[in-house]
């Protein structure tokens, strides 16, 4: 797949499949996956006794599997999917599959732009990842929290280093969870760990961990803070400094701390999804200011908009200084974008899309039950679809592309950004 | 029936004996101090403050009815066993008293919250046993079974030490199976945007596959738009809500919402399971910060309920046996589910018989609040502690039991056996799978 900037931009509507046609029918189609350019899309394909296929744009894939799940694109638009022959897994990326074969693959990650490609497998009940078809040299009696680095240069999982015996509660006590890097275990290891994450150089690594029942607190490179707390959550890296931040709950509401410091007050009945700016000048989290009352806070400082129900989906715009959410309200969504909430509430609203210049903001949503369209800089696109996809903003950031099923044909249409009406 | 006298020993729980023998009294009273101090200090001043000794509540424990009207087993009583000293020596209790504490607090009260009903002030003992596990919780004096499954639910995010890899397998392999009777069945995983999250509890993939497989037949039929996960989120149940280590609670049911909002699904439908539902509607949601549930969760008595109304799914055929319908507490005094459970159990075994009580008055089956998850050690407590269960169920003279909640299998499937009622038990989706009409099924 060619780069965005190559992608074709010119404003119109280009009908890509017509649903109905196949070149070979299928007991089934499952699930209908757009590529990033929109130029295709692709599902698995039962076809009876034979097993299951691939078919993209209509064509069938001549080769078959005895099972095939998690087809994905790559965001660099490859096709993706978790295959099985002869009882064994492996991963298929296009025409081909990865050389070497696991009793279960599962859990496929991109790197950012799609070049690396790692899944979590287990072998004769040994588990890690493979990375571009290699497999960790060392595996784990179990491992999971398994996570790619942006880069793709490195990888990491929750690790188990020693054995627990049948409801042997005392030998869990001691510790018997680490973190290891592409296989690698840290030397220390604690009661639990969970949701490490690289930093922007892929060099460092940070998780939550817990010492004991009581005892939360964060670890860097296997060092822990030498606060505790009753409970944290998962930490993150600010990519300009280094700094590691993370929610911090201390006398039953929760703060933010950074290095072991506490940085923004317990005073939240819940704060958590925080993200630095790229710029590393702004934090942002998720934040309930009261109890059943969520907004996004940034540095501290609390949006004046709050929902009842909850928000989700936090989207940090490429300059910091902006964020989108979806939030709801009883049973109906909507979407709030610099501490305003768009008018217009719907059955689901999936998370918000920036433009590379963070003056633009997207969101697909659903409304009428099972109708879909997409919502841009506050204005509801004129047209619902039966399907669509996440929108796309080309590189310069005035034009949207929109994925969609109308009619029994997939499309792939791009329209000038409308401008804001916030 | 008789109480068997062997419940009277002293029986040992090493994780109850071994965390005693590392605690001073110093530490105790400093761990009961803090914790009545901070935690619910005003609900728990009023209750204390309110409750005037009637008795009433005595009455509703099915302990104190199984064991002659003992009273030390009549819930004031439980509660003058363990909270009140704690509180009026301000914590100077003893570590025997601790033990023994423990020992009342996890396995003679299932929280089931009969009691409560039965309070002309509407005291929730429940909720202050609850807080004496949350105390014994924190000196480390949780019995084994039921820590070892916390930990397994802080380590792999389900109860039964189900690993990635095996969850996965699970669902592909109850697929596959299915396929034989419903050629193009499918249990999709992580299908974005699907109606109906379906979440089950951990037993099911490492015990019970078939009840995944029938939950997905059923569905198949009805026509439900559904998915399941391949991550973690996938097991509802929440056994830290009962040891009172609600930062682990508050964890896994962050999982379960998130994983569930991560697919963009209209609901959650839960499996056939009380103690759950309690989790996800009003402990782990709440202590989130979330006043409501963020996506809706409907229990499988509604939602079979629901298909069944709506004529989704069909009787094709009816069980003639003499059944009865045990209500769980978390579903019924709990959600109010019990007249959508009879109306779906009665659709298939028409000749249905009540216990009496019945409804929000019915019986525990005294193996919820996590007491079962206390393991072997204690098993005969809780069925000795039900006999009026026994008594209940064997008045019915029904055959069949229909019990729409796993812990309650569990602990009646030990009441039948002990007090041998030659009784069979069964989930909705049993006898629904098995008698509704199968129009996607290949002919036999």
């Amino acid at each position: 797949m060619q780069p965005a900037t190559a992608w074709d931009w010119s404003p119109g509507k280009k009908d890509i499949w017509d649903l109905s046609k196949h070149s070979r029918e299928a007991q089934w189609h499952e699930e209908l996956y757009a590529s990033p350019d929109g130029e295709k899309t692709a599902s698995i394909a039962k076809y009876g006794d034979e097993g299951f296929g691939i078919c993209v744009n209509g064509q069938a894939q001549e080769r078959l599997f005895e099972k095939i799940w998690n087809l994905r694109f790559a965001p660099d638009g490859r096709l993706t999917a978790i295959v099985q022959e002869e009882m064994d897994w492996s991963v298929l990326v296009d025409d081909e599959v990865w050389p070497e074969e696991y009793a279960f693959v599962w859990g496929v990650q991109f790197s950012q732009t799609g070049g690396t490609i790692a899944a979590s497998i287990q072998q004769d009940g040994e588990y890690g990842m493979v990375v571009n078809g290699e497999a960790w040299p060392t595996l784990y009696q179990n491992a999971n929290n398994f996570v790619l680095a942006k880069d793709g240069s490195a990888t990491a999982a929750v690790v188990q280093v020693k054995n627990i015996p049948q409801a042997d509660i005392w030998t869990y006590k001691e510790g018997c969870f680490s973190v290891a890097i592409d296989g690698n275990a840290w030397d220390t290891s604690f009661m639990n760990c969970w949701t490490p994450v690289f930093d922007a150089e892929a060099k460092r690594v940070a998780c939550q961990v817990r010492h004991t029942l009581y005892d939360y607190s964060i670890v860097v490179d296997g060092q822990a803070w030498s606060s505790t707390f009753p409970s944290v959550w998962d930490p993150c890296f600010n990519p300009a400094t280094g700094a590691v931040a993370a929610p911090v709950r201390m006398a039953g509401k929760w703060g933010m701390a950074q290095d072991n410091e506490l940085i923004w007050d317990a005073k939240f009945f819940n704060c958590w999804n925080q993200q630095f700016s790229a710029d590393g000048k702004n934090l942002w989290a998720i934040v309930a200011p009261k109890f059943g009352r969520w907004t996004l806070a940034v540095n501290g400082q609390v949006w004046g908009k709050t929902f009842g129900t909850m928000v989700t989906d936090m989207t940090v715009a490429p300059d910091g200084k902006h964020a989108a959410a979806v939030g709801k309200e009883g049973d109906k969504y909507a979407i709030i974008a610099n501490d305003t909430i768009w008018v217009g509430w719907y059955d689901m609203v999936w998370k918000p899309v920036f433009s590379s210049d963070s003056h633009n903001v997207a969101a697909k949503v659903k409304r009428a039950g099972d109708r879909y369209t997409v919502v841009i800089n506050g204005q509801v696109h004129n047209e619902d679809f039966d399907q669509c996809w996440d929108p796309v903003f080309s590189p310069e950031g005035t034009k949207v592309m929109l994925r969609v099923v109308k009619d029994g044909k997939y499309s792939r249409i791009v329209i000038p950004v409308p401008s804001s009406h916030h | 029936m008789t109480v068997d006298t062997q419940e009277k020993k002293i029986i040992e729980d090493p994780g109850i004996d071994q965390g005693a023998a590392k605690l001073t009294p110093e530490k105790i009273a400093q761990v009961i101090n803090t914790t009545l101090g901070t935690e619910n200090l005003a609900r728990l001043y009023a209750y204390t403050k309110t409750c005037v000794h009637c008795g009433l509540c005595s009455d509703a424990c099915h302990y104190f009815l199984s064991h002659d009207r003992d009273p030390k087993y009549s819930p004031v009583g439980k509660i003058k066993n363990t909270l009140w000293p704690m509180i009026k020596n301000k914590g100077k209790v003893s570590v025997e008293f601790m033990k023994e504490a423990a020992r009342i607090a996890h396995t003679e009260c299932n929280l089931c919250r009969r009691c409560v009903q039965y309070c002309p002030f509407g005291i929730d003992t429940a909720f202050m046993i609850s807080t004496v596990r949350r105390i014994v919780h924190k000196l480390a004096l949780t019995p084994q079974y039921i820590q070892d499954t916390a930990h397994s639910h802080a380590a792999t995010m389900n109860q039964m030490w189900v690993k990635e890899d095996e969850w996965i397998d699970a669902l592909m392999w109850q697929e596959d199976e299915a396929r034989d009777e419903f050629p193009d069945f499918r249990i999709p995983l992580d299908k974005e945007g699907s109606d109906v999250y379906y979440s089950v509890i951990g037993p099911e993939p490492k015990f019970r596959t078939q009840l995944i497989y029938q939950a997905a037949a059923i569905f198949h039929e009805a026509g439900v738009d559904f998915t399941m996960p391949s991550g973690t989120g996938w097991d509802n149940s929440d056994m830290c809500m009962f040891t009172g280590d609600f930062e682990m609670m508050g964890r896994l049911k962050r999982d379960h919402y998130e994983s569930a909002m991560k697919l963009k699904v209209n609901k959650i439908v839960m499996g056939e399971c009380g103690h759950a539902y309690r989790s996800v509607y009003d402990m782990g949601n709440r202590w989130l910060g979330w006043r409501e549930m963020p996506v809706p969760i409907i229990h499988s008595i509604q939602y079979f309920y629901e298909l069944l109304m709506a004529g989704k799914i069909k009787v094709a055929s009816t069980i003639d046996k003499l059944a009865t319908f045990h209500d769980p507490c978390n579903t019924v005094r709990g959600m109010g589910l019990h007249e959508m459970g009879r109306a779906v159990a009665k659709a298939f075994v028409p000749n249905m018989v009540e216990m009496y009580p019945n409804r929000e008055h019915n019986y525990c089956c005294a193996a919820g609040g996590g007491v079962i998850n206390c393991g072997p050690p204690h098993k005969m407590t809780r069925v000795h502690g039900n006999k009026i269960k026994a008594e209940q169920l064997k008045a019915t003279g029904a055959e069949l039991i229909v019990a729409p909640c796993h812990n309650c299998h569990g602990g009646l499937e030990d009441i039948v056996h002990h007090y041998k009622l030659d009784m069979e038990i069964k989930f909705l989706g049993d006898i629904i799978y098995e008698h509704m009409v199968k129009t996607k099924a290949v002919e036999e």
